[in-house]
C-alpha cells in the first residue's frame, strides 16, 4: 500500500464573527495518494475553498481558528510547521491555481517578470540560477502550456492576454513550483465552454506527464467526471460521500449527491430534475446531527441528533448517511 | 387595522436596521468618544444661558474690575480685557459655530446633491458639461481663499460669512454625487428601472440617491468640523461675526494681541474649536465605517 | 433541398406564423477608442408565440447585446425589431410607448447588480406596479407584492428585507417576480442561472417553465450552457462574433449539428453519463479563442478555429442556407 501524499484528519475550521462563531468545517477527512487525481465537489459556500486554504495555510487567522484536526503532508502536519518548512512546502511541493486568472496575476508586472520570479524563488534550483537559465525555464513552462509565441507573451502585461491565455500562464506558474500536488480551485469556472475544454485537457495532460497529484475543486460535476479518479462530495462543511468517480456517477448513494446529480441538465433532454429544496444552513447555528437533514427527503429521527460517520459501503465507496449503516460488504446496487 | 399592522412591520424592520448600524458604530471606541463629545457640546450650547456662570458676558458688557484675570475658581477660563468671562463666551461662541455649520450644510447639500445627480445621470450630454465645468471653476480656488474673497466684497457679518462658505463649499458635494451617480447609471438596476418605464425623477431620487446617502452623510459629518474651522478663520481675520458677538474665531483674534502674557484669552477658545472639529471628525469616521461596510 | 433564404422568404414566414418578435438584419455597433465594435452584425431571427428561443454563444459573441437592444437599452444601429407582427420597436426605451415596456421584460444575469442594494424587496417589486398603474393604492400594492413573492415561492417575510440579506438564488427569484409583475407576454432571460448552483438552477428553470405555461409567455433564453438549452428551448440559435451560425429546432439541433462551431461547442461540453457521451459528435479538438470583436477576421469569422476550413473561408463570408425545414446554417460547406 502506498502512503498517502496528503491526509486531512478531522479538520475543523471556525470563523469568529459578529454574532457568534461560524462553524464552517466540521470534521473533514480527506486523502490524496501520490499521482492521484481527486475531485472535490460541492455547492457555493460548502467549505471547499476553506479546506484548500487551510492546506496552504492561507486562511487569515484572526477570524479563522482551527480548534481540531491535522493536515498531514507526507506524514508531517502542515498546521504545526514553522515558517521555513511551510515556505519550503509552498515553494516546491504544493501550488494552487485560482478561479479567476485576472485576479491571480499582478496587472502592473509583465508575464515574464512574474514567471521569472516564480522560477527564481522555486526552491530546488535556488537563487543561484543565471539570468538566461531563468528565462529559458520560463520559456519552457510557457511552451508546456502550449502558449504560442512565448517570447512575445513574456513581454506582455496580463491585460493584453485573453482569459484562456491568462489561465494558461497561471498553470505554467503552478508548474514551476509544484512537483507533488496542484490544487485547482475551480480553474475553469470563469472560462467559456471551448476554452474550458482546452484548459482542462491541458491540465490533465500535464498532471499525467509530471506524475503530480491534483485536487480539483469544482461545482461542475461534468468537469470532475472527466478529470478525476476519486471524488469527494462536500456539503455544509462535511464530507458526505467519497467514491471512485465512475461509481459515484453510476450509483450515487447519499441523498444530497443524488439530488445534485438529478439537478444537472442533461444533453439528452427530457427536462431537469427537481433540484434540492432549501439552501445551505447558516454556519452560526448549523442543524444538529446530520447537517443535511432539514433538506433531506429520506430523513429519519436519528438524523436529527446524531452526526453520521462515513459508512463503508464497498471497498472505495463511503457515505455519511444512516440509510447505509447496515450495509456491510460489497452490495452496491441502488 | 390591516394598514396599521403593515406599517408596524415596516417600522420594526427599520428599527432592526438602526440597531444593527448602532451595533457596528458602537464597536469603535473612537466614534463613541466623538458622539459623546458632540452630545456634551450640544448640551452646553443649547443651555448656554442657564449653565454658563456669567450669562451677561455674552453681550455688550464691561467690567474693568475683573479685566484680564487669569483662570481661577471664579472664572474657570479667566476673563478678557473687558472683564468678560471667557468660559461663558466660549459656550455662546460654540452656539454660533454650530448654527453656522448646520445652516451652511442645509444650504449646500441639497443644491450640490441635486446638481451632482443631474450631471452624473446625464454623463456625456451638455448638461453634464455645463454643470461640471462650473463646479471645476469653483473647485480650482481653495475654499478658504474663495470664502475670504467673497466675504471681503460683502459687508462682514455672520450671515455673509455663511453665504461665502456655502459658495465655496457646494462643488464638493456635486463632485462626490456626480462620481457615484455616473457609475451607478450603468448599473443594471438603473437600466432595469429605465426599461420598465420609471420616470427620471424616480430614477434620480430613489434608485440613485438612495445609494449615495451613506457617503453624503459621512461627508456631512466630516465637513461640519471643516466649516466651523473656516467660519472661525473668517472671524479671526475680522470678516465673520462682528464684536461684541462672541465667536470663537474672533475671540482667538482678540486674545492674540495679549499673547503670551494673557494666554488664556486666546488659548481656551482655540481649544474649543479644536474639540468641536475633533469630535465631528471622530463621529464622521464612525459613520463612514458603519455605513460603508454595508455596501460592500 | 438546399434553398438560399431570401428576404421575401422571411417575410413570408412572418406572414404565415404568429410571431411575437421578429428581428430583421439587426446591427449594433459601438464606437470605441480601439475602433468599431460590431457587437451585433446583421442578425435575423423570429420568435413564435409561446416558444422558448435559445440563443447560445461564448462571452463576447454579442448575445447579451441582442437582448439589451430588444429590450430597449440600446438603439439599434441598423435593422428592425418588430413586435407582434406590426409594432416597430427599433428605438431605445425612452421613445418606446409604455404599453410596449409593459409587454417586454428582462431578467438579468447577475441578481447582485440588477437589484438595488439600498431598496427593500417591497420597493423593488413596487416599481413596475406603480409605473404601469397595476395597483391603485398603497395597500393594494403591498398585497400584490406579497402575491408575487408567494408566486415565486419566497416567504412573505422577505417583503421588507434588503437584497443583501437573502441568497443568490432567492435574489434571482425576486428579479423574476419583478419581470412578471407587469404581466408581460415576452420575457428576455439573459443567463438567468449562470451565477447559481445547479440545485438552485433546477428549481428556477422548472419555475420558469411553469410560468411559461401558466401565463402564456414567450422567452428569449440566453445562455452558454448547451445542456441547459437542450432542456428548455424549442429552437436554438448559435451566435459567434455578432453573427448567427446556425438556427434549428432543438431536437434537430442536437441530433444533427451542422456548423463546425456548433460541433466544436457540443463536443467540448463536459457530461455526466454515457448516453450523453454518445450524443456528442465524435471528439473535435477545440482550439483557439474567440477573437476580440474590434478586429473580426475577414471572410467567415470562424475560419481560424475551424477544423473543416477551406480556401474560400478566409476571403468570403458565407450566406445563410436552409438545409432542412427551419434549420439554417451560415457555412460554405452547405452553400454548394
Amino acid at each position: 500500500m502506498t502512503k498517502p501524499l496528503l491526509e486531512i484528519k478531522n479538520l475543523h475550521v471556525w470563523f469568529k464573527v459578529f454574532g457568534g462563531i461560524l462553524r464552517v468545517l466540521d470534521g473533514v477527512n480527506f486523502t490524496v495518494m501520490s499521482e492521484e487525481k481527486v475531485g472535490l465537489v460541492g455547492e457555493t459556500g460548502c467549505g471547499k475553498t476553506t479546506t484548500m486554504k487551510a492546506i496552504m495555510r492561507l486562511l487569515s487567522m484572526p477570524p479563522a481558528i482551527i480548534p481540531k484536526g491535522e493536515i498531514l503532508f507526507k506524514g508531517k502536519d502542515i498546521l504545526r510547521m514553522n515558517r521555513a518548512e511551510l515556505q519550503q512546502i509552498r515553494k516546491e511541493k504544493i501550488s494552487m491555481i485560482f478561479q479567476d486568472p485576472t485576479a491571480a496575476l499582478n496587472p502592473v508586472f509583465t508575464i515574464g517578470t512574474q514567471i521569472q520570479d516564480a522560477v527564481r524563488f522555486s526552491g530546488k534550483s535556488g537563487r543561484k540560477m543565471k539570468k538566461d537559465e531563468i528565462k529559458a525555464r520560463a520559456m519552457q513552462v510557457l511552451k508546456e502550456v502550449s502558449l504560442p509565441d512565448q517570447e512575445r507573451v513574456l513581454h506582455n502585461y496580463p491585460i493584453q492576454l485573453s482569459g484562456g491565455m491568462r489561465q494558461r500562464v497561471c498553470i505554467s506558474m503552478a508548474l514551476v513550483s509544484a512537483s507533488e500536488l496542484i490544487i485547482g480551485d475551480e480553474p475553469e469556472t470563469s472560462l467559456d465552454v471551448t476554452i474550458k475544454d482546452q484548459i482542462l485537457r491541458l491540465l490533465k495532460e500535464l498532471v499525467e506527464k509530471h506524475n503530480t497529484s491534483i485536487i480539483l475543486i469544482s461545482h461542475a460535476l461534468g468537469t470532475v467526471k472527466n478529470m478525476t479518479d476519486k471524488v469527494y462530495v462536500m456539503y455544509a462543511g462535511t464530507m458526505v460521500e467519497l467514491a471512485k468517480t465512475k461509481d459515484l456517477f453510476a450509483h450515487p448513494l447519499h441523498p444530497y449527491s443524488k439530488g445534485l446529480l438529478a439537478a444537472i441538465p442533461r444533453l439528452t433532454g427530457g427536462g431537469i430534475g427537481e433540484g434540492i429544496d432549501g439552501h445551505i444552513p447558516e454556519y452560526i447555528n448549523p442543524p444538529k446531527g446530520c447537517r443535511f437533514h432539514p433538506r433531506c427527503k429520506q430523513v429519519m429521527p436519528m438524523c436529527k441528533d446524531k452526526k453520521p460517520p462515513l459508512f463503508k459501503v464497498s471497498e472505495k465507496h463511503e457515505v455519511a448517511c444512516f440509510l447505509f449503516q447496515n450495509f456491510g460488504g460489497d452490495c452496491i446496487d441502488k | 387595522m390591516q394598514k396599521k399592522s403593515l406599517t408596524q412591520e415596516e417600522l420594526s424592520r427599520r428599527w432592526e436596521n438602526i440597531r444593527r448600524n448602532w451595533y457596528k458604530f458602537s464597536r469603535n471606541p473612537l466614534s463613541i468618544t466623538g458622539l459623546v463629545m458632540i452630545c456634551i457640546i450640544l448640551f452646553f450650547t443649547i443651555f448656554a444661558p442657564f449653565v454658563s456662570p456669567y450669562p451677561e458676558s455674552a453681550g455688550k458688557f464691561i467690567n474693568f474690575y475683573e479685566a484680564s484675570q487669569p483662570p481661577s475658581l471664579n472664572h474657570l477660563c479667566g476673563t478678557d480685557a473687558f472683564g468678560r468671562d471667557i468660559l461663558t463666551r466660549i459656550f455662546f461662541g460654540c452656539r454660533y459655530s454650530l448654527i453656522m455649520g448646520v445652516t451652511v450644510l442645509l444650504l449646500i447639500v441639497p443644491v450640490g446633491v441635486v446638481l451632482g445627480l443631474i450631471a452624473g445621470y446625464h454623463r456625456g450630454s451638455w448638461l453634464e458639461i455645463v454643470i461640471m465645468r462650473i463646479t471645476d471653476i469653483f473647485i480650482a480656488v481653495p475654499p478658504l481663499i474663495l470664502a475670504l474673497a467673497v466675504c471681503s466684497v460683502l459687508t462682514p457679518s455672520i450671515f455673509n460669512a455663511m453665504l461665502a462658505i456655502s459658495i465655496a463649499w457646494w462643488p464638493w458635494y456635486t463632485r462626490l454625487v456626480y462620481g457615484i451617480a455616473s457609475s451607478l447609471k450603468e448599473e443594471f438596476f438603473v437600466k432595469s428601472a429605465e426599461v420598465t418605464g420609471a420616470n427620471k425623477m424616480y430614477i434620480l431620487f430613489r434608485e440613485i440617491l438612495l445609494n449615495c446617502i451613506s457617503p453624503i452623510l459621512t461627508k456631512m459629518s466630516l465637513d461640519m468640523g471643516w466649516i466651523i474651522l473656516i467660519g472661525s478663520s473668517l472671524s479671526f481675520v475680522g470678516l465673520g461675526a462682528q464684536p461684541p458677538t462672541p465667536d470663537l474665531g474672533s475671540m482667538v483674534a482678540d486674545g492674540s494681541k495679549y499673547l503670551p502674557d494673557q494666554w488664556w484669552i486666546s488659548v481656551f477658545p482655540a481649544f474649543a474649536i479644536m474639540l468641536i472639529v475633533l469630535s465631528f471628525n471622530l463621529f464622521g469616521d464612525g459613520i463612514r465605517d458603519t455605513l460603508g461596510v454595508e455596501r460592500g | 433541398m438546399r434553398l438560399p433564404v431570401f428576404y421575401f422568404r422571411i417575410l413570408e414566414v412572418i406572414a404565415l406564423t404568429n410571431n411575437i418578435l421578429f428581428v430583421d438584419h439587426l446591427e449594433k455597433y459601438f464606437f470605441t477608442y480601439q475602433g468599431i465594435v460590431k457587437a451585433v452584425d446583421g442578425i435575423s431571427f423570429f420568435i413564435k408565440e409561446g416558444e422558448t428561443f435559445g440563443l447560445v454563444g461564448e462571452s463576447g459573441s454579442g448575445k447579451s447585446t441582442v437582448a439589451y437592444t430588444v429590450v430597449g437599452m440600446y438603439r439599434p444601429t441598423k435593422g428592425k425589431i418588430i413586435y407582434k407582427g406590426d409594432k416597430d420597436i427599433s428605438q431605445d426605451s425612452r421613445k418606446r410607448p409604455l404599453a410596449i415596456k409593459k409587454e417586454i421584460q428582462i431578467v438579468y444575469q447577475d441578481p447582485g447588480t440588477s437589484l438595488n442594494p439600498s431598496m427593500t424587496i417591497k420597493d423593488i417589486l413596487e416599481l413596475p406596479l406603480k409605473v404601469h398603474n397595476i395597483s391603485k393604492n398603497h395597500e393594494d400594492r403591498i398585497k400584490k407584492v406579497k402575491e408575487l413573492l408567494e408566486m415565486v415561492q419566497l416567504p412573505v417575510s422577505y417583503t421588507y428585507k434588503y437584497p443583501s440579506m437573502i441568497g443568490g438564488g432567492e435574489k434571482q427569484m425576486v428579479a423574476i417576480a419583478r419581470a412578471l409583475a407587469t404581466n408581460p407576454s415576452f420575457v428576455l432571460l439573459d443567463e438567468p442561472t449562470s451565477a447559481l448552483d445547479v440545485s438552485v438552477q433546477a428549481k428556477l428553470i422548472n419555475m420558469l417553465i411553469q410560468f411559461q405555461k401558466k401565463f402564456k409567455l414567450s422567452y428569449l433564453f440566453i445562455t452558454h450552457d448547451l445542456s441547459l438549452m437542450r432542456n428548455v428551448a424549442s429552437r436554438v440559435a448559435i451566435m459567434y462574433l455578432g453573427k448567427l451560425c446556425e438556427i434549428a429546432p432543438s431536437s434537430e439541433f442536437f441530433k444533427n449539428p451542422l456548423h463546425p462551431y456548433t460541433q466544436m461547442l457540443l463536443s467540448s461540453i463536459p457530461v455526466i453519463s454515457d448516453e450523453e457521451e454518445a450524443l456528442k459528435p465524435k471528439k473535435i479538438i477545440s482550439k483557439g479563442e474567440i477573437p476580440s470583436p474590434v478586429n473580426i477576421p475577414p471572410g467567415c469569422s470562424f475560419h481560424f478555429r475551424c477544423h473543416k476550413k477551406m480556401d474560400i473561408c478566409s476571403c468570403e463570408d458565407p450566406i445563410i442556407t436552409e438545409v432542412n425545414e427551419g434549420h439554417t446554417v451560415r457555412c460554405h460547406l452547405y452553400t454548394k
